[in-house]
Formats: structure tokens, C-alpha cells, sequence
């Protein structure tokens, strides 16, 4: 289903700078601000249906690619909405690119500006006892961070009479990347055949 | 770890370009897997204990922390055009890539099928993460806090954030700043012994 909205100058401008406001808030990643852009832009706006809301992210997730690109496919459903009130065609995808733009543009402009100022000088610096202390101090953090996130993905489905297949897979995957040098994309590939036909 | 044969370094911009082009494309649920290992294992440009020192500065500054490591990785080697090449080849292929399946796809999601692939491809994301974190425990060994602190900082935190679910910045601003400052004394003695000796 697509909506059918007029978006003038302030509501792209507004959109922009809800994207702009989230980056410095993402720390461990875009998702973590999803929430908020549901707040903003389904509930709020209503620039975006709620199955376009969540179909944004599951299409990211499906994709090759960074996640953040969820971002880009909202500003994309965005425009979308907005060209669908002009008849469409290539105006829809005009708007359609000016939402995927301002959308990315917003989220990454400050968290990017920041992390390239802040490392270039941590690089010029990193002989510094107080730089070495700060990474070798956070690399333990960081190892049971990925652990941690691992982890948490096969907690949520919390179900062991119906979940263990999904958690067998984790767990032989995980086991293939660390024991063997296969493919990673032979294991993505075969989870999502195996997700495909019913299995898990 | 074997680290005799010298590390390569990447050759031009466009060489980071496509590096990172080809890297992202193979990326589904998360990159962080196929960073470490083309970057490490296969392009051989940093060793396991250099990428997982990046990779905690681009998990802690705010961003996409896939988007943070390529900035570093860049910026070290051409300054702010190799920093932006790395970003173009990471986003837009990718993004080429997701905006057609948005625009052929966009209502198929919702079908069993697929969502059934995306819980598959999902589970085995999560093995991928996990392993990756697990074979980075190997980079541990000439950390100057010393294996056992280290695996006390690791057993914490993965307690803090996995049973207990902290939110992560106290976990960083707690375990993380003890574990700093812990280091920095170890580096401290360290440095005075060397120059007793």
C-alpha cells in the first residue's frame, strides 16, 4: 500500500533533520534509533504506513550491505508517499531519490564528521599511553560485545520446543566460521533456504 | 597466530574503493564477519590484535560501526579521499542493490517464505558475530592487562549485557573505563620497568 501525501519544502527539511538529530545517538549502530524514527515518521507524520515501516528493515537486513541502509530504503518509501500525489512516475522517483539522499545524508553527516576528526587525531597520538590504554583496555569490552550480540539475536526467539532448530543453526554456523575457512555467503545462502522451506 | 610473512598495504583509492565495494556485497546481516576476514585473513592489510583495536573505536564513536571502521581504515592510508572512497565503495553498490529489491520487492516481504529465509539467513548472522568475536579472543595475548584480566573484563561484560541487559553505555562508562584505567596502569609499569632495566 502506498499513501498519498504532499511534502513541501519544511517537511523535507524536517525529515532531514530528524535524521541529523538521531546520528549521535547511535552508538552501537542506526538500529538502535529505530524507535524513534517510528515515532517520527509513522506515528507522528504518518509519512509511512507501518508495514513500510518494518518491511524497510527486514529488506535492509536481507540485503547485502551495511544495516543502515534501512534508513535509505525509509527515505525511499518516504518519497515514494510524497510522488504518489503527483501521478508518479518519474517525479515518484525523483522524490524518491531526494528522500534516499537527505535520509543517509542526515544519519551519517554528524557521526561520520565526528568519528574521521576524533580518529585522525587519536592516529597522530597513538603512542600515547592514554590512547594504547584506551583501546587495549576496551578490546575484552569489545570481543564480548560481538559474543553478546550473537547471542542476543538467538535469545529473542526464546521458545525451545519451537526454537531449537534456529539455535542448532547459530550454533553450527558459528562453529563453521571459526573452525573452518568456508564461504560466509554458503552459510547465508543455506539459512535462508533452509528458513525458506519451513524448516526453522 | 603466524604473523612472519609482512602485511600489505592498499594501493590506491580506487584499490580501497572496490575492496570495500566487494567486501559490503557479501555482507548480509552485518559486514563485521567479512571485514575481518578479507581485511585480515585474506588482504592481509592489519593483523587480528590492529583490527580489533579499530573496530572498538568504530563500535564506540556513534554510527554505523562498519561505516566507522572504513573511515579509519581510509583516512590512515589516503587521509580524507581514502576515507570517502572506502564509504562510496561500502554504501553504494549495496545501496543500488537494496533499492531495487525495494522497488520489485517491496511487497513480498510479508510472505512466509521470505520471512522464513530472513529468520534463516538471521540465525545464521548471529553464528557469524559470535564466531568472529570468538577467534578475535586470540589477539588478546599480548594485551598488557593480562589474559586473566582480560577474560574477567570479557565474562563481565558479557554477563551485563546478555543476562543482566544493561544499557550498553553503562557497560561502557562501568566495565569499560575500569578496564582503561587498568590498562593504563599496567602500561604505566610497564614503561617505568623498561626504562629500570
Amino acid at each position: 500500500m502506498i499513501l498519498s501525501l504532499q511534502l513541501g519544502f519544511a517537511d523535507w527539511v524536517a525529515l532531514f533533520n530528524h535524521f541529523l538529530s538521531l546520528s549521535l545517538l547511535a552508538v552501537g549502530g542506526a538500529i538502535i534509533t529505530a524507535p524513534d524514527m517510528h515515532r517520527f515518521l509513522v506515528d507522528d507524520n504518518a509519512w509511512l504506513t507501518e508495514q513500510q515501516f518494518s518491511s524497510s528493515i527486514a529488506l535492509a537486513q536481507a540485503s547485502p550491505g551495511p544495516n543502515v541502509l534501512f534508513v535509505a530504503v525509509m527515505g525511499w518509501n518516504v518519497g515514494l508517499n510524497a510522488g504518489a500525489g503527483l501521478g508518479g512516475g518519474w517525479i515518484s522517483v525523483g522524490l524518491s531519490a531526494l528522500g534516499v539522499f537527505l535520509s543517509l545524508l542526515g544519519i551519517m553527516l554528524p557521526s561520520s564528521v565526528l568519528t574521521y576528526t576524533t580518529t585522525r587525531w587519536a592516529h597522530r597520538h597513538r603512542d600515547k599511553r592514554a590512547i594504547k590504554a584506551f583501546k587495549q583496555g576496551m578490546a575484552p569490552v569489545v570481543i564480548a560485545l560481538l559474543v553478546s550480540t550473537g547471542w542476543l539475536l538467538t535469545a529473542s526467539h526464546d521458545n525451545p520446543a519451537r526454537d531449537w532448530p534456529l539455535w542448532l543453526l547459530t550454533l553450527v554456523s558459528m562453529l563453521l566460521v571459526w573452525k573452518t575457512r568456508i564461504h560466509l555467503l554458503w552459510l547465508i545462502g543455506t539459512g535462508a533456504v533452509i528458513g525458506a522451506i519451513g524448516l526453522i | 597466530m603466524n604473523e612472519s610473512p609482512p602485511l600489505n598495504v592498499p594501493r590506491s583509492k580506487t584499490d580501497m574503493f572496490i575492496t570495500f565495494t566487494v567486501l559490503a556485497l557479501q555482507g548480509f546481516g552485518g559486514v563485521l564477519a567479512v571485514v575481518q576476514r578479507e581485511l585480515v585473513e585474506k588482504k592481509r592489510w592489519m593483523t587480528q590484535a590492529q583490527f580489533l583495536e579499530d573496530w572498538a573505536v568504530a563500535q564506540i564513536m556513534p554510527g554505523p560501526n562498519v561505516v566507522n571502521f572504513c573511515l579509519m581504515i581510509g583516512g590512515r592510508h589516503f587521509g580524507l579521499g581514502g576515507a570517502l572512497a572506502s564509504m562510496a565503495g561500502l554504501l553504494m553498490a549495496p545501496l543500488a542493490v537494496v533499492l531495487i529489491l525495494a522497488s520489485v520487492f517491496g511487497g513480498v516481504s510479508d510472505a512466509a517464505w521470505a520471512q522464513g529465509a530472513l529468520r534463516g539467513m538471521g540465525a545464521v548472522a548471529a553464528g557469524l558475530i559470535a564466531a568472529t568475536g570468538i577467534k578475535l579472543i586470540a589477539a588478546l595475548k599480548n594485551n598488557p592487562m593480562g589474559i586473566v584480566m582480560c577474560v574477567a573484563v570479557m565474562v563481565s561484560t558479557f554477563l551485563c549485557v546478555s543476562l543482566l541487559r544493561w544499557p550498553l553505555i553503562w557497560v561502557l562508562l562501568g566495565i569499560g573505563s575500569l578496564a582503561c584505567f587498568w590498562a593504563y596502569a599496567q602500561l604505566t609499569k610497564l614503561a617505568t620497568n623498561r626504562t629500570q632495566a
